[in-house]
């Protein structure tokens, strides 16, 4: 139903120096939006002032007769991004992607695998399970994982295309707790690390990005704001003011007092 | 003041008419209410002992204007804190308590709400409830439907554009059995997307049959958790059992169910303590069993036919609305649904703040869909209801209603995998 078309603004010139990879698809976006948890009507809006490219959107959503469904208002050149939400298992998650191809909603699928229903913490191990099935299928698969180092290996060599760790809690808009896990990954792994759930602010999400995220994922905090399409955008510029940041690369913060003014190593002489 | 459940219908026969009035009049004559009958499985559980405990000794009277400013100022509301909010000290803060339980539903449901609709296959029997409108000694039409007739009803609901059906039945093992359940869940499984239960409590091999027939999630009202109190108003019958009711949710998960909703009918005992009681259990259930969805209802007495008398007493909207916000507020995880038991208005407003499932196009007769959504006279008979319905708009009202206030009507959310 929904190709990969990528949008090809000529005045956009971030494409072509600084592209989104994510298997084998590149995106100028970095910003991926959710949906689900606002009204229909608003998605085009918020996908427009979010410059997003891609949109996740619940299989379970899909999955029905109503008279308005969710697919119909996903706009014209967006990639989609089914997930598994729902899903308690490997076994499950897989049917569910498996159940999204034959929908119509592409190739792309990210697993969101949960046997928690208060935090909707994600099962890592059975994510890792999920990964090697779908990866093994041809899809392009996004695990959204706790960020965990050994987990984020395991999933790579599940042929996973991204890493999607968790910044805190689905919906607590609480944002980067799990900060100093996340910038091992991003350190570690040579996938693009996503930061998804839990960013609930832009200056949240920019500091993700400055941290060397590939992309941020954001639903709760667009669908919590007062003026939706706005806070899309807000969004939009602090996650390029990250990209750029981390582009250009950060000025040296002193983290422990200022610098000692005489070098500790004056003393060595040269031989 | 108490209400007046006490009604003798005319048709009843002398004998019938003496075995009544001694159930009503003199407790001897009833069964012990905690005692297990015969083929009742019990199961190992702490649950029940943990909220009756803090039931018991919950006295919300020593909660203060303080204790509940410090509840709401609380990143995470404890036990404690749950308690102060129940309470009268709780009052004059609804509007607060409003505020941060719309948070809590936004941020965890975004603006959907779910509707369903619920389906009644059969009013036979077998218990005597005094307040409820299919107790065996109200005179009311009695039906239970062919798989014919339950496959027209809900040929004819899904055609309205439903996808989630809740399918009722009068507590009887002899008119309706598990079989019979089964098989109407297996019918239900073809035309709909999400299958709900409410029936007599069954065993866990029992539920994990209704499972593999289709069934998705079971709700057991437990009426009231005051076990002596319940005792003087369930007086005969397997539903008199106390314990067995309560760990039916459990039961249920056991034997597989994605869900298990929980309910006090409030208005019948103390409501603080029930409605404390009812979120305890569902809190306990999902310490353990955290993969368990769960929701809670929040129905008030409503009157019956042939007896016009029933009232919530002294749960009035005020209270009904702070509970609901005491619910959302403690566990924002829960699905949180509110019967056409309620009016229009009511249920527009809680829309907004906490509820996030409402039944739509109601019925609580049996077979009379067609002649309610068609205006079509049935051929057939119809058996009378429950309950008499306050809310009675369509699918499409409240569909459209939904969305007039900005909310997202979700007719499914989930994938039969």
């Amino acid at each position: 139903m929904q190709e990969n078309n990528i949008r090809n603004n000529p005045n956009d010139n971030t494409l072509n120096n600084d592209p989104l990879t994510i298997g084998g698809h590149k995106f100028s976006s970095r910003f991926i939006l959710g949906s689900g948890k606002y009204s229909l009507h608003l998605i085009e809006a918020a996908v427009r002032d979010a410059g997003a490219e891609i949109i996740t959107l619940a299989v379970r959503r899909a999955n029905t007769k109503e008279q308005e469904n969710i697919l119909d208002f996903i706009p014209e050149g967006v990639t989609l991004l089914p997930n598994t939400s729902g899903a308690r298992n490997a076994q499950e998650a897989v049917r569910i992607a498996r159940l999204a191809r034959e929908l119509g909603c592409g190739d792309f699928v990210k697993i969101e695998i949960m046997r928690d229903m208060k935090y909707l913490l994600p099962d890592n191990a059975e994510t890792i399970k999920a990964t090697e099935i779908l990866a093994k299928e041809g899809f392009v698969v996004m695990p959204y994982m706790y960020p965990d180092l050994n987990v984020a290996r395991d999933l790579v060599n599940a042929g996973a295309a991204s890493i999607m760790p968790l910044a805190s809690p689905i919906g607590s808009n609480k944002g980067l707790t799990t900060k100093e896990f996340i910038q091992i990954l991003i350190d570690e792994i040579d996938l693009p690390i996503i930061v998804d759930a839990g960013i609930g602010a832009p200056s949240q999400a920019c500091e993700a990005m400055e941290m060397g995220a590939a992309a941020i994922m954001a639903n709760t905090a667009l669908a919590t704001a007062g003026d939706l399409p706005l806070m899309a955008s807000a969004f939009r510029k602090a996650i390029e003011a990250g990209r750029q940041a981390y582009l250009s690369g950060l000025g040296r913060v002193l983290v422990r007092g200022a610098a000692a003014s005489d070098p500790l190593t004056g003393f060595l002489r040269d031989e | 003041m108490e209400n007046q459940f006490f009604v003798d219908s005319e048709y009843l026969s002398k004998e019938a008419l003496e075995k009544k009035h001694k159930l009503e009049t003199d407790p001897t004559t009833r069964t012990n209410h905690m005692e297990y009958m015969e083929g009742m499985e019990q199961i190992k559980s702490d649950i029940c002992e943990k909220v009756i405990s803090q039931m018991d000794s919950y006295d919300y009277h020593t909660y203060t204007a303080k204790d509940v400013e410090a509840a709401l100022q609380h990143e995470v509301c404890s036990v404690e804190d749950f308690k102060a909010l129940l309470s009268p000290a709780a009052e004059p803060y609804l509007e607060q308590m409003a505020q941060r339980a719309r948070m809590e539903t936004r941020k965890r449901f975004g603006n959907t709400v779910y509707l369903f609709t619920p389906l009644y296959i059969a009013n036979y029997c077998e218990n005597y409830c005094v307040y409820c409108g299919f107790n065996c000694y109200n005179h009311i039409n009695r039906m239970c439907l062919t798989m014919e007739q339950i496959e027209h009803e809900m040929r004819v609901i899904a055609d309205s554009g439903m996808e989630e059906i809740l399918i009722l039945t009068g507590e009887s093992r002899s008119k309706s059995d598990v079989n019979y359940i089964g098989e109407a869940c297996k019918l239900a499984r073809k035309y709909f997307r999400m299958v709900g239960l409410e029936i007599y409590p069954v065993n866990t091999e029992e539920y994990r049959y209704l499972r593999e027939c289709g069934a998705d999630y079971v709700t057991v009202f437990q009426e009231t958790y005051d076990a002596d109190k319940y005792e003087t108003l369930h007086l005969m019958g397997h539903k008199r059992v106390w314990p067995y009711r309560f760990d039916a949710q459990e039961r249920a998960l056991m034997g597989g169910m994605r869900g298990v909703a929980f309910s006090a009918l409030l208005g019948l005992s103390d409501f603080r303590k029930d409605a404390l009681a009812t979120g305890l259990h569902a809190y306990y259930i999902q310490r353990k069993y955290p993969h368990a969805e769960l929701s809670l209802s929040c129905p008030r007495l409503r009157p019956i036919v042939n007896n016009d008398k029933i009232n919530p007493l002294d749960v009035h909207e005020k209270q009904l609305c702070q509970i609901i916000c005491a619910y959302r507020i403690f566990l924002p995880y829960v699905g949180i649904t509110v019967s056409s038991r309620e009016s229009a208005t009511f249920r527009d407003g809680i829309v907004k703040i906490a509820a996030t499932k409402v039944s739509a196009g109601v019925s609580t007769g049996i077979g009379d869909h067609e002649s309610k959504y068609t205006g079509k006279e049935s051929a057939d008979l119809e058996g009378d209801e429950q309950f008499e319905i306050n809310d009675g708009r369509s699918f499409e009202t409240m569909y459209q209603d939904i969305s007039k206030e900005g909310l997202q009507p979700v007719l499914n959310d989930y994938l039969y995998v």
